[in-house]
């Protein structure tokens, strides 16, 4: 213990009750320990998959050009991630979903800040943020098309209208929800204005803002790979153009290889964020 | 020394003159006048609905009075809750430098400032801790080395011990008269345990309910360090509470 124990009787008592109280800590076994636990059922659910895919292809429900066994897919998927060409598809949707995904948290932010700040503001577009948010974001491609025509600011447009509502909400719950004591703490530590929002405000709503941008990167991922099928821009040849030549040419096993390229993109990503999530759980002491 | 100074000539540092508030409809607080002399330990009593909370807030300026005044000389003036209410995005020396942040103290004063408050409150050496993975004692002491960075010469403080056990309560009984001493404050404390008033105040404030009225100030005269379980803190609690239940018994319908 690094209390000083050298003087009084009072000062050894508060030592010893504060050595005693002090939390433990805990020992959360190894490394290999804790991921095994972690990614076995993963990696069951996966062969469950595997394993009902390879049934319902051997039942001969659909011939085997139309619906290839999970052998052919694998073999398929071994030989696409070995082109340059393949990862020059993934590089243009990554920088496509990166920036779009940007945009969307720059504008999402400032907006959920002005609505929480401006009592009317809230009471004009409060709701209309949450009215955008349960919006199939492929409704508003149409709309998209007319105004930007086939090119990438129509991607944008939409990728950039699915995601920042959910940013911005996540923002103002935050700032809703931040506990009346600290705020009572900030008075008396006589916090004003944007010192209030520096030191205050913005932290006490880290944890829902980062569930904002979680939710906010699912529905530009969902936007993006839905505008990528729709709105094809000559000579970029993304993830979704793809997967639609392959459709073209009747390759099945191609389109599967696709699916699982964006299913496993899409988890990597969320990985990620709940990392984020759970290193501040850990530091704000909400795990147990 | 000066504090000796100062509590002889008496000075007013904390002065309510009929303060009254009204919520709606309600009166909290009925032209309550009482003064707080320099270096003094004033312990404020009450039952439920006395607006003793109220009170401090008052103080503290967080809340508006509805008539009367209130004069604290100038002074800084810091509020503990019954919850440290420490931030959990800062560490525990992040917290205590946080009112020397927000007044722009350059950052290695403040780390140096820190070290002593840290000491000051026994806690050498946790500055790096989290708030979570401190006892609920220990929290309440970083929350007054957060007041201290205030630089306060006033604390209110709000039932600050009541969240506790008896025996870290006894504990920081005994630690706050020191610091309370050493650091020449003036506390306004406020609280429902008679004995906890009894035990640490100079004086002991009786507060009627609904509304809230001064009834009785009993001058607590015991040497110290004083201990809760004394003869005399049990005497003096006795005639206080019996004084608080009639106050009580009153509401009765």
């Amino acid at each position: 213990m690094p209390t000083d124990v050298s003087t009084s009787p009072q000062a050894r008592t508060t030592a010893g009750l504060d050595a005693l109280e002090l939390a433990e800590a805990t020992d959360r076994g190894s490394l290999g320990r804790r991921l095994w636990r972690s990614t076995w059922p993963k990696l069951l659910a996966v062969a469950l998959v595997l394993a009902v895919w390879q049934l319902v292809v051997w039942s001969g429900w659909k011939p085997e050009y139309v619906l290839p066994g999970p052998a052919i897919v694998a073999a398929d998927l071994k030989g696409l991630v070995v082109t340059a060409d393949f990862w020059d598809g993934v590089r243009l949707t990554m920088t496509r979903a990166v920036v779009g995904f940007a945009a969307a948290v720059v504008i999402g932010t400032l907006l959920g800040a002005a609505v929480s700040r401006f009592a009317p503001l809230r009471a004009a577009i409060g709701s209309l943020i949450t009215g955008l948010q349960t919006m199939p974001s492929i409704m508003w491609f149409p709309l998209a098309i007319l105004l930007f025509q086939i090119s990438e600011s129509a991607i944008f447009f939409v990728v950039i209208i699915g995601a920042a509502p959910s940013v911005a909400n996540g923002l103002i719950s935050g700032i809703d929800y931040v506990p009346r004591t600290w705020l009572r703490v900030g008075q008396v530590l006589g916090m004003r204005g944007f010192g209030r929002y520096r030191h205050l405000i913005l932290p006490a709503s880290l944890p829902s803002f980062i569930s904002g941008l979680k939710q906010g990167w699912a529905f530009s991922w969902r936007s993006l790979m839905a505008g990528e099928l729709l709105v094809i821009v000559p000579g970029a040849l993304s993830i979704g153009v793809r997967m639609q030549q392959a459709r073209d040419l009747t390759e099945a096993s191609l389109v599967i290889c696709y699916i699982v390229v964006v299913l496993v993109i899409g988890i990597l990503v969320d990985l990620l964020f709940n990392a984020a999530d759970r290193a501040l759980r850990r530091r704000w002491g909400l795990t147990s | 020394m000066t504090v000796t100074e100062d509590r002889d000539l008496r000075t007013d540092v904390v002065r309510l003159g009929n303060v009254s508030k009204r919520y709606g409809s309600l009166l909290a607080l009925d032209r309550v006048s009482l003064s707080v002399r320099k270096g003094e330990f004033v312990c404020l009593l009450g039952a439920s609905g006395c607006g003793k909370s109220t009170l401090l807030s008052l103080v503290a300026g967080l809340d508006q009075i509805s008539g009367g005044t209130i004069d604290v000389d100038g002074r800084h003036v810091s509020l503990m809750f019954q919850e440290a209410a420490l931030f959990p995005w800062l560490t525990v020396a992040g917290n205590i430098e946080l009112p020397l942040r927000l007044r722009g103290v350059g950052r290695a004063d403040r780390r140096r400032r820190a070290e002593e408050l840290l000491e000051i409150v026994r806690l050498r050496g946790l500055g790096r801790k989290r708030p979570h993975e401190l006892s609920g004692g220990m929290r309440q002491r970083v929350a007054l080395a957060r007041a201290l960075a205030q630089d306060a010469d006033v604390l209110l403080m709000d039932e600050p011990f009541g969240a506790l056990d008896a025996m870290t309560r006894d504990l920081l009984h005994d630690e706050l008269e020191r610091i309370w001493r050493e650091q020449e404050l003036t506390v306004l404390f406020v609280t429902h345990n008679v004995r906890e008033a009894v035990r640490l105040g100079d004086r002991v404030v009786l507060l009627s309910s609904r509304p809230g009225r001064v009834i009785e100030d009993y001058p607590i005269g015991y040497g110290r360090p004083r201990r809760i379980d004394s003869p005399e803190v049990a005497t003096r609690a006795a005639e206080i509470t019996d004084r608080l239940r009639a106050e009580v018994a009153r509401h009765a319908h």
